[in-house]
């Protein structure tokens, strides 16, 4: 079987993590890089960034978060089973700094799954990584114990306050600033409101900042340019030249816009597949009272 | 029956081609059914009873694939359709794409004997009869999958699943080389999956034929874009020759303000969403294209009248073709042209495209054009479309389509820069009679990667003179066969 699923993992609410068998994506894989798969014919297509890689298990790691079908179709998925289609390493690799920098990296949410793989690459090259992974709550806080590993100091904030520090991942952010830390890059994950002010943090220190964006793809390998954003004022094909590109010449308001665009699709489609879900579970209960 | 000497009928000496039946534009606007609805027997047999076999056969070496056409032309004249369809198989293993796709009418049916448009006289309905064989072979069950000759102990990686691919892997299974073929996406067929629309190639078509290579011995990766799941070093190392058939997947856009508004497609995007991911299906299919009221297709080529045709079927009150020449320079087929007309869509000519228009939520509302006239003729010879001072229109339009052409795939190239390419094109450069790289003498390209964005039987064409040379260089160390 290809593509088999080893380990599938509730991370938190909606939240999968998913370890999967492919050997050659293990193996030419790079943090920041991202697979495209599909789940089921007729699929979607849709990109998730790698969170980990296991060589000696040729096997890679990624989390998805539902947010509409094709990702509650992923995370209705078991050990055992086996992703449709599966295609990486796509995207550039993340830019790692030679060794001796001190490196702020900002995730939020699901993006904190990215986290993990930039940090570790970071920290491998002899990098300082601090690490401030924000949630909205305790609960839906992940791989925290993965990012601790490999960093050397991680912050975590939730904006209830139910875990870490209350309040926003900027705040953590300019809170090393104003302590005087020398910062030599940060890089960021997470929703794009988030990276957008992350890099709106950043920019009046002049530290180098770099966003890994998220935009809609279809091929995900340079033919259809559904994922273009603006990076100082040109287009760029994020599933090639990026995902990331530097935050502070990206334009996160157009990207946020076109990350909208499909968005009354998605519910429908989600709610069709809902519907039928709920469909097939009342003739479940009917035909099992019949049966009782 | 004879092989040689003159066939048994009497030639049709019709100055027509047997007409063929198509849907009626009122109701295929409606559905992505086929427009052409193909020959019957009769009709086939009438078609190649007007092919005159003549000697000089000037439709052979209009073919780029070099299929026998008078031939088969003759054996479906005489009612021996697998006879013709073994014959038009050791040639063009893919007739029912080719009759289909290829543009006959600049190729072999141009240079037909009986091709005198002065005189009325229609060439010979080559791909029409092509079509018809390919069509009987899949609704009769055929299988002529052709022999292949002794294994041969080497092995081949084509890259990318196109019409390049498929006929170079076609060419070099039945010689006996052992064919490996990696496609990025998760179907194969290139362009012939995610461009050509359902209703000018049905993809039960392409899968038939496709699943002919497999029974060849034709093995197929997919989801496996090399370049990035293995290195094209690796590659050239796990086989005894490589080509390059990755094709001109780069979309082009405009440059022009505007561009990246939610509502504006590449052509590759659109078709791909529709095509390759059943988009005109949604939501029985997951992949969404959004409801189109009036859409703008910028461009005149083939893919830009897929792109019209396409958004046709998925009900928009109008569809609008903007180009900024006349209609004399329109790249695209003559046929496609006249269907694009029949199904209603505008042509606005000597109109170019100078801003796409923001409705005040990052969506599309309209794309402003300047109005042209034509000038003076330019290097192409093509007279050159010049503005008129001061005239400009807006076309009120929530979708964009952009198809003024394609580059070539940068995925793999960009992982080999040592790969030599046109500095401006960014084309792999060949040897032009054996596609040889001049880089490498086991790595071979061709098709769109080479040539930029052109036709799929010209792309055929480059993978049978690749696969020649591929099987001398794996037989003999060397290109050179005479």
């Amino acid at each position: 079987m290809v593509n088999k699923i080893v380990a599938a993992r509730l991370l938190a609410e909606k939240t999968m993590l998913f370890e999967i068998e492919a050997e050659h994506i293990a193996q030419r894989g790079r943090a920041g890089q991202f697979v495209i798969l599909r789940v089921s014919e007729p699929g979607e297509r849709i990109p998730l960034t790698i969170a980990h890689r296991d060589v000696a298990k040729g096997t890679i790691t990624i989390v998805a978060q539902e947010v509409g079908k094709t990702t509650r179709d992923l995370n209705a998925l078991k050990a055992g089973d086996a992703i449709l289609d599966l295609a990486g390493p796509l995207g550039r690799a993340t830019a790692i700094p030679e060794g001796g920098k001190t490196v702020v990296c900002v995730g939020g949410g699901i993006g904190n799954a990215v986290v993990w793989p930039m940090a570790t690459a970071m920290k491998e090259a002899g990098n300082r990584v601090i690490a401030i992974l924000g949630a909205r709550t305790k609960d839906l806080l992940i791989l925290e114990d993965e990012v601790r590993a490999v960093s050397d100091q991680v912050i975590v904030t939730t904006d209830d306050g139910s875990y870490g520090r209350k309040g926003l991942v900027t705040e953590a952010l300019q809170g090393l600033i104003d302590e005087g830390l020398k910062i030599d890059e940060c890089i960021t994950i997470g929703p794009v409101i988030m990276m957008k002010f992350v890099c709106k943090t950043t920019q009046p220190h002049g530290i180098r900042t770099l966003a890994s964006l998220n935009p809609i793809m279809v091929d995900g390998t340079g033919m259809c340019g559904a994922c273009r954003v603006t990076v100082g004022g040109e287009t760029r094909f994020a599933c090639v030249e990026g995902p990331e590109f530097d935050g502070h010449l990206t334009d996160f308001d157009e990207l946020m816009k076109r990350l909208a665009y499909y968005k009354p699709e998605e519910a429908r489609s989600l709610e069709r597949a809902e519907h039928a879900c709920r469909l097939q579970q009342a003739a479940d209960q009917l035909l099992a009272e019949r049966d009782r | 029956m004879a092989e040689t000497g003159k066939p048994s009928y009497k030639f049709n000496k019709s100055k027509i081609k047997v007409p063929m039946r198509e849907q009626k534009p009122e109701d295929r606007i409606f559905n992505f059914e086929e427009v052409p609805l193909g020959y019957t027997e009769e009709e086939a047999t009438c078609e190649g009873q007007r092919c005159i076999q003549c000697k000089d056969k000037p439709c052979v070496s209009g073919c780029p694939v070099g299929v026998d056409i008078p031939a088969f032309m003759r054996l479906v004249g005489e009612g021996q359709f697998e006879a013709a369809l073994r014959k038009i198989k050791e040639t063009n293993f893919l007739p029912a794409i080719c009759g289909r796709v290829c543009p006959q009418e600049d190729q072999c049916e141009l240079v037909c004997n009986l091709n005198k448009p002065q005189q009325e006289r229609q060439p010979g309905g080559v791909g029409r009869v092509e079509r018809f064989l390919g069509d009987y072979a899949m609704e009769h069950g055929l299988n002529v999958t052709p022999q292949c000759d002794s294994p041969t102990g080497k092995k081949v990686a084509i890259i990318g699943s196109g019409p390049a691919g498929l006929t170079a892997a076609s060419d070099l299974c039945q010689r006996g080389h052992d064919v490996t073929v990696f496609e990025a996406l998760h179907k194969p067929g290139g362009v012939l999956f995610y461009g050509i629309p359902e209703f000018r190639m049905p993809k039960a078509i392409l899968v038939r034929e496709i699943d002919g290579l497999r029974q060849m011995g034709v093995k197929f990766v997919m989801n496996y874009p090399v370049g990035k799941a293995e290195s094209l070093k690796s590659i050239r190392d796990r086989f005894d020759a490589t080509f390059i058939a990755t094709g001109a997947g780069l979309p082009w856009f405009l440059n022009i303000p505007g561009e990246n508004l939610n509502g504006v497609y590449s052509a590759n995007e659109f078709l791909t969403r529709v095509n390759l991911m059943g988009a005109w299906r949604f939501p029985e299919t997951d992949t969404p294209v959004k409801d189109i009221k009036r859409i703008a297709v910028i461009g005149a080529g083939n893919t830009a009248m897929d792109s019209a045709r396409t958004s046709k079927r998925l009900r928009p009150k109008k569809v609008y073709l903007i180009y900024r020449r006349s209609r004399l320079e329109m790249p695209a087929r003559a046929e496609e042209i006249h269907h694009a007309e029949e199904e209603g869509i505008e042509f606005n000519l000597l109109h170019a495209p100078i801003r796409i228009i923001d409705d005040g939520t990052g969506a599309v509302c309209g794309i402003e054009c300047q109005e042209m006239e034509l000038g003076e003729p330019d290097a192409s010879g093509r007279r050159r479309p010049v503005p008129i001072a001061g005239k400009t229109k807006i076309f009120e339009v929530d979708t964009v389509v952009i198809a003024t052409g394609q580059g070539p795939n940068p995925l793999l190239t960009a992982d080999v820069p040592e790969l030599k390419r046109d500095a401006r094109k960014g084309t792999i450069i060949v040897d032009e009679k054996t596609m040889q790289s001049v880089t490498w003498p086991d790595v071979f390209a061709g098709g769109d990667i080479v040539t930029g964005g052109a036709t799929v039987i010209l792309a055929m064409g480059a993978g049978r003179m690749a696969a020649n040379a591929m099987h001398s260089f794996l037989m003999t160390g060397t290109t050179q066969t005479a």
